[in-house]
């Protein structure tokens, strides 16, 4: 009906049947955590549900490497659920008559792995959750947090390469949940699962998220990272989200500063200039070297030559960031008068921040066109 | 006038008499086959509560009641089996309570798998449903009818009468048990990829089994109930005493079986409900206790205590 072209409402009005997705088509890059972001009855849980088919998809094809989950019969879906995926709750579902430690080993009890081997497995996973020392107490003893640690645990057991989170942090405190969220920051990086994560919480979705999904209604709204959904929302709906916004802590200094073009100074020298008249010195190898202020490049220009003709005794009073640093972390570093130095992972300079443009990225403002030399 | 009299027209009761004769007549394998477990087993639980000295019945009671209930109840098992001896009636109070303890094995060997079929089937449930209710809202005495007619009179046709009346709370509750389970744990199991086999036995009954001994608590009080009252078919026990007194007129002896039968009442009803009641203070799941009184035995029972006192947390409220 709804290829038809009919509406949803229609289609409830005509079947008794709601809608739960309609047309969603979304690809998730293994490694990455993909959140799914939306209010509830937006369809969200409903899409992470049909992955791993606890909701059965009416039309569509879920694939996974290629694989399609939802052409899979009872044996291969139950398969796939053994070892592909796994899932983490977002009231826990810890079983209260078992042990935090047979708890983690439930999926590998299912698949009839041998005591000793998942009790081993359940103690490796434990530990990395941080619950090394719980494997004997039941879950009614923990507090919420540590209770998902252990749905947490369960979930890495199974050793599954995907794993869905359905508003696994929406039942904590505040407080845990921001702690968790850091944990699982921290867990990422070793572990580069491939998370499907469910929240109604737009804040956390940017702080988790490499990719954000925006679901209403059934529908996708928005697609991205989290830093073009906040600059670009593109829609009101959308926008509603990202006004609240912290955008310090959001952007990177990647995003406001402007990029340099160095140009041959001396032998194995060369000049980025900073915008305010002034430049970078740099190193062949790319790094900063020293600092040229207006002034001086301007006699430099005029023929002037410099004090010390190999530049040996450049002035140093500039500030480095690397452009991963939030916008905030630019604005505590920014110093009046010091230029401001956008580095990469090398420490090779790739652009430079003026204090103007710190704020322009705060506000989300478009950044006025770079470089008041030229202007 | 119109008297209610005059609409006595139809002979229902000729009607029944033909249908019963030809049902005993043609059906009788049915009924022998169902007959038969029942009077195995409570030959065999009537042979073993009689031949076992009073003595080691009065430890095994108090021994069971501390270890799935508690302490107190243990001390009420002990005084209220020797005040049932005191009374002169301990073989009686044996044969009833063969009666009942056949009820519970028999009741949970068939009404734990219906009520799990029911579970997991909403159309048999739809089936099973309004038979429970019949057979609950039914007077207890009304069974006699057809248990009569049908099996004959004696104990082993009153202990049937016993099973039917007793069997349909452990239905109830063991379906209403799985059913109730959160629908989140359910989902957990099959996102790990339980079959329904495993689904069914790590994670529905574990989390149904405190509903299901609240209905074998149930189950127990009723067959209590049933056990006295088949005395009128001729079912030895404590009922009989109780017949016997009314009818000789014999008001002292009447009481004697009637004081006998409240405190049998009152120890099955006290352990039982200790086993359902969640997280009290006594309250340990039966399996884990009984797995605990095997593990152990009784020479180490400090360390079984231990353990399942750590362990009460099968009963622990959902959101938990």
């Amino acid at each position: 009906m709804l290829a038809a072209g009919a509406k949803k409402s229609e289609v409830l009005t005509k079947t008794g049947m709601v809608v739960g997705l309609n047309d969603v088509s979304l690809s998730v890059q293994s490694g990455a955590i993909y959140m799914v972001m939306g209010l509830s009855g937006s369809g969200k849980s409903t899409l992470a549900r049909c992955i791993n088919r606890l909701n059965e998809p009416s039309a569509g094809r879920i694939l996974l490497d290629g694989q399609d989950i939802v052409a899979a019969g009872e044996a291969e879906l139950r398969d796939i659920r053994r070892t592909r995926i796994s899932m983490v709750f977002q009231h826990f579902a810890l079983l209260p008559n078992r042990t935090v430690a047979e708890n983690a080993e439930f999926g590998l009890k299912l698949q009839g792995v041998s005591p000793q081997v998942r009790r081993r497995r359940a103690e490796e996973v434990l530990s990395i959750v941080g619950l090394a020392r719980w494997g004997n107490h039941y879950p009614h003893e923990l507090s919420g947090g540590m209770r998902q640690r252990v749905g947490l645990a369960r979930a890495l057991a199974t050793d599954a390469d995907v794993l869905i989170m359905d508003e696994a942090f929406s039942a904590l405190d505040p407080l845990i949940r921001t702690e968790m969220q850091d944990e699982l920051l921290r867990l990422q990086r070793t572990l580069k699962k491939t998370i499907l994560f469910i929240t109604h919480d737009f804040q956390e979705a940017l702080k988790l998220g490499t990719r954000i999904a925006i679901m209403a209604d059934g529908e996708l709204v928005r697609e991205g990272t989290p830093q073009s959904i906040v600059l670009d929302p593109g829609s009101d709906y959308v926008a509603a989200f990202t006004r609240e916004v912290d955008r310090s802590r959001l952007f990177d200094a990647r995003s406001a500063m402007s990029p340099v073009q160095p140009v041959p100074l001396t032998a194995g020298l060369c000049l980025a200039e900073t915008g305010d008249g002034g430049g970078l010195v740099l190193d062949d190898g790319g790094h900063v070297v020293g600092v040229l202020d207006a002034e001086t490049l301007r006699g430099l220009r005029e023929g002037k030559p410099y004090g010390d003709a190999n530049f040996g005794t450049l002035r140093k009073d500039f500030v480095t960031v690397r452009e991963c640093d939030s916008l905030l972390d630019a604005a505590r570093a920014h110093r009046a008068g010091r230029p401001m130095a956008v580095v990469d992972e090398e420490g090779r300079l790739t652009g430079t921040l003026a204090g103007d443009r710190i704020l322009a990225g705060i506000a989300s403002a478009p950044p006025h066109p770079a470089g008041g030399l030229h202007a | 006038m119109l008297d209610a009299n005059d609409l006595n027209v139809f002979p229902v009761d000729a009607w029944i008499q033909d249908g019963v004769a030809w049902i005993a007549l043609n059906l009788r394998p049915l009924f022998l086959a169902i007959k038969w477990p029942v009077e195995y087993v409570l030959t065999l639980n009537i042979f073993l509560l009689q031949e076992i000295p009073f003595l080691a019945v009065v430890a095994v009671a108090v021994l069971l009641a501390w270890r799935l209930a508690s302490l107190g109840v243990a001390c009420f098992t002990g005084i209220a089996l020797v005040a049932i001896a005191a009374l002169g009636v301990w073989s009686e109070a044996m044969t009833t309570l063969s009666l009942i303890t056949t009820a519970i094995v028999i009741c949970a060997a068939v009404g734990i798998p219906i009520g799990i079929g029911c579970a997991r089937s909403d159309r048999l449930w739809g089936v099973v449903r309004p038979i429970l209710d019949i057979m609950q809202t039914t007077p207890t005495f009304v069974y006699l009818v057809p248990v009569v007619m049908l099996f004959g009179v004696g104990t082993v046709p009153g202990e049937v009468a016993v099973v039917t009346a007793a069997a349909p709370p452990l239905i109830r509750f063991t379906n209403l048990g799985i059913r109730m389970v959160e629908t989140e744990m359910v989902e957990a199991g099959l996102a790990f990829g339980a079959t329904r086999r495993q689904l069914l036995w790590e994670v529905q009954l574990p989390l149904a089994v405190p509903t299901i001994l609240g209905g074998l608590n149930q189950t127990v009080l009723t067959a209590m109930v049933m056990s006295v009252v088949v005395a009128m078919i001729g079912a030895e026990g404590l009922g009989l005493v109780v017949l016997q007194g009314l009818g000789r007129l014999d008001v002292g002896r009447a009481a004697v079986g009637g004081i006998a039968i409240v405190l049998l009442a009152m120890v099955l009803d006290r352990i039982t409900q200790k086993l359902a009641q969640p997280g009290g203070p006594g309250g340990r799941p039966l399996l884990r206790s009984l797995r605990a009184l095997v593990r152990s035995g009784p020479s180490a029972e400090d360390k079984g205590v231990a353990r399942t006192a750590v362990s009460n947390p099968v009963i622990s409220s959902p959101d938990q």
